[in-house]
């Protein structure tokens, strides 16, 4: 085959022959990467154990849907598809850019051309057009790509600048692909035709009549530009917000399997040996895990994070992005490319973080469901937690209730034999027998009331509603009364993971006493805990999921509202919808009232906005400008509800309460949806 | 610096519901739980920091018997170094000049540079710290919200009425009696607790201490001069004042109010 132009690795650059000059540049470029790479690498090293290699097929999956398949882009639509068709682009072009490469060292083919070019001239021109809306997003921001000054300087140059360099990429490769073009076309050499409206075939256009030289000139020019530009990139990459470019395939690969869980303090350390583990927790940056580092370099800086963070939008002292771009510039100044790791071991609260920012976060999961990379938050600051408990760093306002948990088991310091008392109200009594399986009783289900239904004089409805549920619909359960402690579920999201592992040893020994086949709990937060954090549990239902069970079977019927002017928006608790996936039992349920009207808040399902957090978050006293269940409440009346219906006891303490502060109180109610069925029921 | 601080142990107030029992003379003790009495705590909490500062040891000392070990062991989990059980038969029964005696007993048999007490116990009488420091012949200063070292003596401030503080100099040796909210306290959960639960404790007895009992110590029941005859509870007062009228309106009384009974100025 006859080339249209001297090809880069048979052209004399200046005195170097271009395949020496190739050569060198490759194998210097390469060796840079691989050198920076390595540093970056180095943290890792002396990270904290993670275990993340099983489970390997199912990994496989998740990367092809959330790697490959940019599942969760389109959940910010703008964005979202820039970012589909830059990444097609991307994974288009590596073969190209191999392809390239070969050229400048050897005397192999020098256009692709077929169908494969004529794709490649496509990714080209999008990838570029992209670039150029992305420059334009990050002049016109969108309000979520703001850097308030607590927390930094904005990284809006250096974006820039690393898309104008991709952006450079592409218009070299387009050159060097329309000059050859034109070349081969005014010889009437193979190779003379490029995709109809690309990129490189539109400057084919512009340079159809330019002399051969000039063509030769820009054709090596633009290959010698498009490889230094290309290792540039490599290289610049894992210096600033880009790195995920490379990273990502490795962070959504090892990504957190399990929802609902939180690691465990040690991995690979039995809860046994625990007591042998020297300190608890993170405290400086090397107690995060390999794993955690990594999610600090993948971190695309994109902020639809802190966009859907509760404790962010109230204006409390949080942003999980920042927390990874804090960690990420810490990372990057102690661990340098250039020199020896320096000033490492700093503790991190007092330093990047403070201890109201890791307090202030409620656990909901909102940023780690929006995350394209399925970047780890929620055992980040639980681990932050545990060291800062270890260290004894618990503000005032919760170190009552853990005292409390830990004499007493339940947050309120209340007397452990009044913990059933809430089943002795009057009316409720004579109409509806709770037994209390202390030995005396059996039954096959276990109704897992927990501290706050059974202590809080509001809450305790939402157990009676319950227990008269369970009754009327057949089940045969009991309680397990003053024996039942506290599931310990926010002890141990709250890091004090001695004091619930002491909790769920004593519930999972009364429960395996108790002989249930069954679990069932009105509470969201216990049912996470049941389900995940203890072992070897019988089988958990959320009262929801029981509900729906029985609507559908005819066991429960229920009446038509009487008021049907009332307008009902369904309050997805975090525990039970974003941690657990229950979205439709509840309202499968509440459809089934005849008359019943239901609107979806804007924010609902997996985007559902926090009510201020459950357990030991109703203890804390947050920094914020308002609560979030104001905004919450807020939330529902814009959708034109006027009922807010809950399922969880967290979420009717915050509600009622916003309710109150936003001096909604006649426009809104809250209730929960066991009161609600227990008033329909038939 | 070496700083001994008195703790004791008492019910918790915040996880215990208070009622009389059936006699009428004391108060129900089954399933009571107990804690450190909170201003010790902060006591504790405060030699913490002054160690940290200016280095030295902290050791936590109780009156009590073998549950009283308990809290001791909270404190040093907490970080004091050393604690030590003052206990003996004898020893029953003491009212606050007993207990005194016992610590100036154990106080004299060692050296210390600074003992704080807490401003007093939640079922207590705020009493011993003044009568340890008067047995011992050191200065004392009650209510201290703030320490700070100076060159064998300390700077202190003292909360007094309206919130005001009290600056004052005083000479090491000496005993103070700690407020609460002077910091805030660290925590200490059950893992801290476990980790210091083989350290000894020693405990002494009157013998070790050079406490014969009876009444020429001042120590036991029988030289108790303070004795506690009844307890009763105080018949409900006229109940809370309502305020009415519009939230302006109710906002001006509550100033009001509190300006005439002096919570503002």
């Amino acid at each position: 085959m006859v080339d249209a132009i001297q090809s880069p690795a048979q052209a004399a650059f200046w005195f170097i022959q271009g395949r020496v000059l190739f050569w060198i540049i490759d194998i210097l470029g390469t060796a840079c990467f691989a050198y920076i790479v390595a540093k970056r690498m180095a943290p890792l090293m002396r990270a904290q154990r993670d275990i993340r290699f099983d489970r390997i097929w199912l990994r496989v999956g998740r990367l092809l849907q959330f790697w490959f398949g940019q599942w969760r882009h389109p959940r910010y639509l703008a964005a979202g598809i820039i970012h589909i068709f830059l990444f097609a682009g991307f994974i288009i072009l590596v073969i190209h850019t191999v392809g390239l490469m070969a050229m400048g060292t050897s005397d192999g083919p020098v256009a692709e051309g077929g169908v494969y070019g004529a794709i490649s001239d496509y990714a080209a021109t999008v990838v570029f057009l992209c670039m150029m809306v992305a420059i334009m997003r990050r002049l016109l921001k969108p309000a979520r790509y703001a850097v308030p000054e607590r927390y930094g300087k904005a990284h809006t140059a250096d974006a820039i600048f690393l898309l104008a360099l991709i952006a450079a990429l592409m218009a070299a490769d387009s050159v060097f692909e329309a000059s050859y073009a034109a070349s081969a076309w005014q010889q009437h050499l193979h190779g003379g035709s490029l995709a109809f409206l690309s990129l490189p075939w539109m400057l084919q256009g512009a340079l159809a009549a330019a002399p051969l030289a000039v063509l030769t000139n820009l054709y090596l020019g633009a290959y010698l530009v498009h490889e230094l530009t290309f290792f540039f990139l490599l290289c610049y990459r894992p210096f600033g917000i880009q790195f995920h470019v490379e990273t990502s395939l490795f962070t959504v690969f090892f990504a957190k399997l399990d929802r609902g869980t939180v690691k465990p303090v040690r991995w690979g350390v039995a809860d046994d040996q625990l007591d042998q583990v020297k300190s608890f927790g993170v405290k400086t940056f090397e107690d995060f895990t390999w794993k955690h580092m990594l999610d600090f370099y993948s971190c695309a800086d994109c902020g639809r994070c802190s966009d859907q963070c509760p404790a962010n939008a109230v204006g409390r002292p949080l942003s999980p992005r920042f927390l990874s771009i804090k960690a990420r510039d810490y990372v990057y100044q102690h661990y340098p490319v250039w020199g020896g790791a320096a000033g490492n071991g700093q503790p991190l609260i007092g330093g990047i973080y403070s201890e109201d920012e890791i307090w202030s976060c409620t656990t909901c999961g909102a940023c780690e469901a929006e995350c394209p990379l399925l970047i780890e938050y929620i055992d980040k600051i639980v681990d932050m937690r545990r060291g800062m408990v270890d260290d004894g760093k618990v503000p005032q306002s919760l170190q009552k209730p853990l005292k409390a948990l830990e004499s007493r088991g339940n947050p309120f310091g209340k007397m452990e034999k009044k913990k059933a008392d809430w089943v002795k109200a009057k009316d409720f009594q004579a109409t509806c027998n709770v037994q209390i399986l202390n030995g005396e009783h059996d039954a096959s289900t276990l109704y897992f009331v927990d501290s706050i239904t059974s202590y809080d004089d509001r809450i305790q409805a939402i157990g009676r509603a319950t227990a008269r549920i369970l009754d009327r619909s057949g089940e045969n359960f009991g309680i397990l009364g003053a024996v039942e402690k506290d599931s310990g579920h926010d002890v141990r999201r709250f890091g004090e993971e001695t004091l619930f592992m002491a909790l769920r040893d004593h519930n999972t020994e009364a429960i395996k006493a108790s002989g249930v086949q069954r679990i069932v709990t009105s509470d969201p937060h216990a049912y996470n805990a049941l389900k995940h954090d203890y072992k070897d549990m019988p089988p958990v239902e959320h009262i929801s999921e029981l509900m729906a069970r029985k609507v559908q079977a005819g066991d429960i019927k229920l009446n038509a509202l009487e008021n049907t002017n009332d307008v009902y928006a369904y309050h997805d608790p975090c525990y039970l919808g974003r941690h657990n996936g229950v979205y439709d039992a509840p309202r499968d349920v509440l459809d089934a009232i005849p008359g019943l009207k239901r609107v979806e808040m804007q924010r609902s399902r997996d985007r559902s906005f926090c009510c201020g957090g459950g357990g030991l978050a109703l203890f804390y006293e947050p920094k914020e400008d308002q609560r979030m269940g104001v905004k919450r409440v807020q939330m529902a009346a814009e959708a034109g509800a006027n009922v807010i219906v809950t399922a969880c006891p967290f979420c009717m303490v915050n509600m009622e309460d916003a309710i109150k502060v936003a001096g909604m109180e006649g426009k809104m109610t809250a209730i929960d949806l066991t009161e609600l069925v227990e008033k329909q029921m038939r | 610096m070496e700083i001994l601080v008195c703790a004791r142990r008492v019910p918790d107030t915040s996880e215990n519901e208070i009622e009389m029992n059936s006699a009428g003379n004391d108060i129900e003790r089954d399933d009571l739980v107990y804690s450190v009495n909170e201003p010790d705590n902060y006591a504790v909490e405060e030699a913490l920091q002054m160690v940290e500062r200016a280095g030295g040891n902290v050791t936590v000392v109780t009156v009590g018997g073998d549950d009283d070990e308990e809290i001791l062991r909270r404190e040093m989990a907490m970080g004091a170094k050393n604690g030590v059980l003052l206990s003996d038969g004898s020893f029953e029964g003491s009212d606050g000049r007993g207990i005194a005696a016992i610590l100036a007993a154990y106080v004299k048999k060692n050296r210390y540079d600074l003992i704080l007490t807490g401003v007093q116990a939640e079922d207590g009488a705020a009493q011993v710290g003044g009568m340890l420091a008067a047995m011992l012949d050191y200065p004392f200063a009650s209510l201290v919200n703030s320490i700070e070292v100076l060159d064998g003596k300390l700077k202190i401030s003292r909360e007094i009425e309206g919130g005001n503080k009290e600056m004052s100099e005083i000479d090491l040796p000496c005993v103070l009696s700690i407020q609460t909210g002077i910091n805030e306290p660290r925590y200490v959960g059950m893992r801290g607790i476990r980790q210091v639960a083989s350290v000894p404790i020693p405990t002494l007895g009157a013998q070790d201490l050079g406490l014969n009992g009876g009444l020429n110590g001042g120590v036991g029941a029988a030289a108790a001069k303070v004795k506690r005859v009844d307890y009763f509870v105080p018949p409900a007062g006229k109940g809370a004042e309502m305020l009415e009228g519009s939230s302006e309106e109710i906002a001006d009384k509550l100033i009001e109010l509190l300006k005439a009974k002096g919570g503002l100025k």
